[in-house]
Order: C-alpha cells, then sequence, then structure tokens
C-alpha cells in the first residue's frame, strides 16, 4: 500500500511526471520562441506559472454554472493524468506491474483528462467554452479509434502481448518496432494522435485563442487552472514516453543509456513543437476528416503490413 | 426555427486589437446571422478638426488610425490643396509617394503577421513583424518617428529625403524584398494554408460593388479599384506600376493580392527614388499664404482602401467643415455577405480578411436645435429621413419622366 502511494504520489507519478513535464514544456517554450526569433522563458518559467497561479492568484467562479463540477474537473484530470502516468512510466523504469492487459487501462485513462476537460467547460456556463467543449468532443470521438489501431497494431507486432512490459522486453530483446516500415508508419500515427490529445497547433480548436479565447478554459482561473497546467505537464511527459515505450524500445537504465532516454523523450518532444510551429490551425471538420481517413488508413496499412511481416 | 447561440467576438477579444463587438448568432458551429456594434473608440475627430488650424489637423488626422497613419494626413492634404489649387513641387510628390507606399509595405506586413496569429500560425506571425521592422527603422531615419510620421503640410512635406539616404532605403528594400519572398514561399504553398482560407468568406464581384467595398478587399474579388490609378495624386502618374487584382475573393485571393501589392510598392519606391535624384534638394515645399473659401475633396489610398476626407473652407485658418470616411467603414459592412453560412472558425478569418480598422470607422450622428440645444433626430432617425427624402426625389424624378 505505501509503495503504491509512493509510486503515485512521487515516483514515477504525481511528482516526477510533473517536474519533468514542466521541463518538457520549458524546452518546447523555448524551441518555439527561438524559431520564432524570440529569447524565450528562463528555465524556471513553468513552475513560476505553475505557483502564480496556485498561490497568488484568485480563483473567480463563474456565476451561471455549476461551481463544484467546474472546479473537481481539474481534479479528476489530474488524477487520470497521474494515473496514466503510473502505468505508462514504471514498465519504463523496468518495474513490472505483474498486471497483464495494462495497455488498455491506459488507453481509457488517457482519455479522462479531456472529458474532464469537457466537463469543467460545460459546468462553466459560457458559450465560448460550449464551443470549445463541442469541439473537443469532436476531436476525441475522431481520434481515439486512431489511437486504438496503433495500439493495435502494436501488440500484433509483439504477437499478442496486452502489457506494456513485454512489449519493452520484446523490443529490447529484439529490435525496435520503428526499426520496420510499419514502425515508422505507426510512429507518424502516433505522432499525430499526441499532436490532438495535447491540443496543440494545428489541433488546437478546442482552445483556438483567436476564435474562442482559449474555449474550453476560458473561465478557469487560480487554482483550478493551475490544476490544468498541472495536467498539462504530466501529459506533455507521459503521452512522448508512452510512444517511446509503445514503438522506441522503451528505456534502459545503465550508464550511457540514460542519456539515450533523454534523448528519445526530447526528440519526440521536438518533433511536436515543429509540428505546432510550421502549421496552422484546421477546422475541426478537417480534423476528423484528417483523422478517420486518413490516419485510420495508414494505420490500418500498417496492420496489414504487420500481418505480411514487415 | 431552431435555437441560436449567441457568441460574442469582443468588446475585447484576442482576434481584434481594437474594441468592438460581433454577435455570431450561430446554430452549432454554423454562422446564422452576424450583428456588430461599434463606437467604443469615439473620439470627436470631425468636430475637433474644425477648432484646429490646417497645419495642427495634420497632426490630428495623423492620429486617426495608428497603423495607416500617412493616408489620412495625405487624404487632408489633397483635399486641402484642392481648395486652394496648389500644385506641389515633384521632390515633394516623390517623397509624399514614398512615404505611403512604405507605410502600405509595414501595413500589408502586420496584416500577413496577424493572419497567420487567427490561423494559429505564430510563427509566421513573428516572423512577419520581424520582416517590418526594418521598414519602421526606415521611417525612423526619415521622419524620426517609427509611426505618425508628421511629414505632411499643405503644400509640400515636412522634411526631406537627402540623396544620401538613398542607398540605404534601397538597400533596406531589397532586404525586405528578399524577405517576402521568403513570407510569400511559406504562405503561398503550405497545403495547410490553402485548407484554410481557400474558399472561405467569399465575396463576388457583385458582393463587392453591391457593398461598395473597397480597397484589397474588393481587388481579391476581380475589381480594380485603385484611387492611385482613378484619381491620381502624388507622383503615381509619374511611375510605372499596376494595379493588383486576383479572381476568387476569398480569404486566400486577398492575402495573395496583398503579398503582390508589397512587391509593387517596392518598385514604386525603386523609381520615385531615381526620380528624387533627379530634383533639387531642399525644394520640398512651397509657401502657401491662405486657404481661400471653398469645398475639397480629398481621396488617397491606404493599406485598407480609398481614404475620403471632405473639407470646406471658409477662409479662416481652419476647416469649417471636415468630414471622414475610412476605408474599413464600407469593407465591414461586407461580413454580412462573407460571414454567414460560415463554421466559426471560419468566420474569424474572414473578418480578419478586410484587416478592418475600427478606430477609423467611428462615428456618431444627431441633430440638435440650434436654438434651445434638445436633440431633434438621433442617427437611425437621421437616416430614415435621409432614405424617406431620397425616396420623395426619386418619385418626383420618375414622375417627370
Amino acid at each position: 500500500m505505501a509503495v503504491n502511494l509512493f509510486y503515485f504520489l512521487i515516483f514515477p507519478g504525481l511528482l516526477f511526471a510533473a517536474v519533468v513535464g514542466a521541463f518538457l514544456s520549458w524546452f518546447d517554450r523555448k524551441i518555439t520562441a527561438r524559431i520564432q526569433f524570440r529569447k524565450g522563458p528562463p528555465l524556471l518559467q513553468p513552475f513560476y506559472d505553475f505557483f502564480k497561479l496556485l498561490l497568488v492568484k484568485e480563483t473567480i467562479l463563474p456565476k451561471h454554472g455549476s461551481p463544484l463540477i467546474f472546479l473537481l474537473a481539474p481534479i479528476f484530470a489530474v488524477f487520470g493524468a497521474t494515473m496514466s502516468g503510473v502505468f505508462i512510466l514504471l514498465p519504463l523504469l523496468n518495474i513490472t506491474t505483474g498486471f497483464r492487459g495494462d495497455l488498455l487501462v491506459i488507453f481509457y485513462l488517457l482519455t479522462i483528462p479531456s472529458f474532464s476537460y469537457i466537463i469543467g467547460a460545460l459546468a462553466s456556463g459560457n458559450p465560448l467554452a460550449a464551443v470549445g467543449g463541442s469541439r473537443e468532443m469532436k476531436l476525441i470521438l475522431s481520434y481515439e479509434l486512431t489511437f486504438l489501431l496503433l495500439i493495435a497494431g502494436v501488440i500484433l507486432k509483439c504477437g499478442q502481448q496486452f502489457d506494456l512490459y513485454s512489449i519493452i522486453q520484446t523490443q529490447q530483446t529484439g529490435t525496435p518496432f520503428i526499426g520496420s516500415i510499419s514502425g515508422i508508419i505507426l510512429f507518424i500515427v502516433g505522432i499525430f494522435c499526441i499532436q490532438a490529445k495535447l491540443a496543440l497547433v494545428p489541433f488546437d480548436m478546442p482552445e483556438a485563442e483567436a476564435e474562442i479565447t482559449e474555449g474550453i478554459f476560458i473561465e478557469y482561473s487560480g487554482a483550478g487552472y493551475a490544476m490544468i497546467k498541472l495536467t498539462k505537464y504530466i501529459m506533455f511527459f507521459i503521452l512522448p514516453a508512452f510512444l517511446i515505450a509503445l514503438l522506441m524500445n522503451g528505456f534502459r537504465l545503465d550508464g550511457i543509456h540514460i542519456l539515450w532516454a533523454v534523448l528519445k523523450v526530447l526528440a519526440v518532444v521536438l518533433v511536436i513543437t515543429l509540428i505546432r510551429n510550421t502549421n496552422p490551425r484546421v477546422k475541426i471538420k478537417q480534423a476528423i476528416k484528417f483523422f478517420v481517413i486518413w490516419m485510420n488508413l495508414l494505420a490500418v496499412i500498417a496492420l496489414v503490413l504487420i500481418e505480411f511481416g514487415y | 426555427m431552431s435555437k441560436k447561440t449567441l457568441i460574442p467576438i469582443g468588446p475585447y477579444h484576442p482576434l481584434q486589437e481594437e474594441p468592438e463587438l460581433f454577435k455570431l448568432y450561430c446554430d452549432g458551429e454554423i454562422v446564422k446571422d452576424i450583428k456588430w456594434e461599434t463606437g467604443y473608440n469615439h473620439r470627436g475627430i470631425e468636430k475637433l478638426s474644425e477648432s484646429k488650424t490646417y497645419e495642427q489637423v495634420f497632426f490630428l488626422v495623423e492620429r486617426i488610425c495608428g497603423i495607416c497613419s500617412t493616408s489620412h494626413p495625405f487624404a487632408f492634404a489633397n483635399a486641402v490643396e484642392e481648395i486652394a489649387d496648389i500644385e506641389l513641387t515633384n521632390r515633394a510628390k516623390y517623397i509624399r509617394s514614398i512615404i505611403g507606399e512604405l507605410e502600405r509595405i509595414h501595413s500589408h506586413l502586420l496584416w500577413v503577421g496577424l493572419a497567420g496569429h487567427f490561423l494559429g500560425y505564430n510563427t509566421v506571425f513573428m516572423w512577419a513583424w520581424k520582416y517590418r521592422e526594418p521598414v519602421l527603422d526606415l521611417f525612423e531615419m526619415i521622419s524620426g518617428n517609427r509611426n505618425s510620421y508628421a511629414m505632411f503640410k499643405v503644400g509640400g512635406v515636412r522634411r526631406d529625403i537627402e540623396n544620401t539616404k538613398i542607398p540605404v532605403i534601397r538597400q533596406v528594400l531589397g532586404d525586405v524584398k528578399k524577405k517576402i519572398d521568403l513570407l510569400a514561399g511559406a504562405v503561398m504553398d503550405d497545403p495547410v494554408i490553402h485548407a484554410r482560407t481557400k474558399g472561405v468568406g467569399i465575396l463576388t464581384r457583385q458582393d463587392i460593388i453591391d457593398y461598395g467595398a473597397v480597397g484589397p478587399t474588393a481587388r481579391a474579388s476581380g475589381l480594380a479599384i485603385d484611387v492611385r490609378k482613378d484619381d491620381p495624386y502624388a507622383a503615381y502618374p509619374l511611375v510605372n506600376w499596376k494595379v493588383i487584382t486576383a479572381e476568387a475573393g476569398d480569404v486566400f485571393a486577398k492575402a495573395e493580392v496583398r503579398l503582390l501589392e508589397m512587391y509593387e510598392s517596392i518598385s514604386i519606391i525603386e523609381q520615385c527614388l531615381e526620380g528624387l535624384k533627379k530634383e533639387k534638394e531642399g525644394d520640398i515645399a512651397i509657401k502657401v499664404k491662405e486657404i481661400p473659401e471653398g469645398i475639397g475633396n480629398g481621396r488617397a489610398e491606404a493599406p485598407r482602401g480609398e481614404v475620403f476626407h471632405f473639407v470646406q473652407s471658409d477662409g479662416s485658418n481652419s476647416p469649417a467643415r471636415h468630414k471622414i470616411r475610412a476605408p474599413s467603414y464600407v469593407n465591414i459592412a461586407t461580413f454580412k455577405k462573407s460571414c454567414i453560412g460560415q463554421t466559426i472558425a471560419d468566420a474569424t478569418i474572414s473578418l480578419a480578411a478586410v484587416d478592418p480598422c475600427y478606430c477609423c470607422t467611428e462615428r456618431m450622428a444627431a441633430a440638435y436645435d440650434l436654438n434651445s440645444g434638445d436633440k431633434i433626430m438621433n442617427a437611425n432617425e437621421l437616416i430614415n429621413a435621409s432614405v424617406k427624402r431620397t425616396n420623395e426625389i426619386k418619385k418626383t424624378i420618375n414622375s417627370q419622366l
């Protein structure tokens, strides 16, 4: 029990994932700034942001809404992100949970933050938040199937193992999945799914600052918004980590391999950052079409290729 | 009829730099109706202008709009010079055109950046604004100010562009041209930008004529109206250039027109600089003793379209009546055509595509009894009275025919 609590709250759960995620979000912001000829924030800026929101800023509640649900939603989001973080990071650190079939649990847990955002947005009673919420809902409906196909592809590739630990072990004893054609296709699919899950450009229409002024988060302030920031930090670490576990043979924590682990995470985050800085936001209709037709098609092609052993 | 949700854009909204309120009546994501309210910025400039001398009015009208801050003095100068029948020296004409075209470049670059920002493409936003900086530095070199240049006066310009500055201007323009090449390449060839802007917010040629839209908004729909060609002023008749038009009328066409216009502007400036070399240095203004009684219409092509100034002089040192019409005033009306039926995402970029500038647009009208000071009519009643009167005149004309 105590060790589970430690896993959940400190390592590799809430604290560790949040701190690493905050640094990654700094990395993302710094790269973005350099691309845009700006100087970029100092290293500790994500922490300043978080603690200012948590401790200094007052929490303003919307007048025409449901305050309880509005405030609970970000906490659900943090829980969902942390839980999925524990399930993803433990196998990555070569600690087996002994839970066969955790992939499907991770798949469900990863959607909790998005659903919490929608619930919070709808509870705020703001019309712009409602538009954002409906967009987020459409976005989830479009990318979830693709994400499931990605996981199915990986399961198929390693001989029907349903747990992350054996998937990583299979890759570490053999070759990483990304070394094959189907692996590369799955990686592309995965990157776009992450982009949509993190609500980054080109799939940031639930927030869309210039259209609906941060949409789903428009009414959040103070501690509630700090929780959303925390969720975003955690998600910014665990989603790339999940992709690394699925396709890029996870981490090995001895000697020089630690450096490789760090570089792998940074590389995936770099790809995400570059995509978000070289594209405009697409419309929700175009996003649905993109995932439902093109990304699903790509994922199915990968599945077929896996069947034929490529 | 289904229930519609009101999505407000404004009074303060990241989409627009200025306070205004657009009410989008939406059914789901589809905009069914649009209404707008301006008037948050009303400063009574036309009235203020009547209390200032002609020299002071230049500084006042320059502050109507921060971005196209030279188009208003330009139009006002044209109006006053029409009253006084003043013919400028060639050097003053060239300098005026150079300032006007430099302003067009920086204003269009600003728009490209903002359009990128509205599409969530912040890299374009930052790049376009960085490339705009050298143009502003040029303004600082020429006039001492990055914005609101205070270059115009009745009968000429206040400061000369010395011949020693010409190579510097040339060099900066060369750099800016390369940057525009880069930007145009990045924007015009990006398939995702095509997906976002092509076929969005289409205004047909007929819509433009119906709503009387002007500037790049009109030219993007294939209507080649440009005050610089239609009613030539300053040095525009002296140089070779063409009016850029596009046919599609969508947001992409508007971006295309603006990007290509920047190349035209650079070419105009280079020809003006060439002309400047032939003229005597320091010959920038003629002395104007007085403005006689009369009325003058001044027009100038601002980056957003035609600016119109009407000035009535009673022979004193300040205008007796000064009327201003900025391009956004007519362009905003086209939103009824371009936004209805679109999704919210498309509507916002359609709103931004005409490059609206609200502080130019603010106005109020009311009729007061001169003796008692009581309000007789408000703006709506005035408009209704005007419509009624027009119909009566039409009837009499028809009955006479």
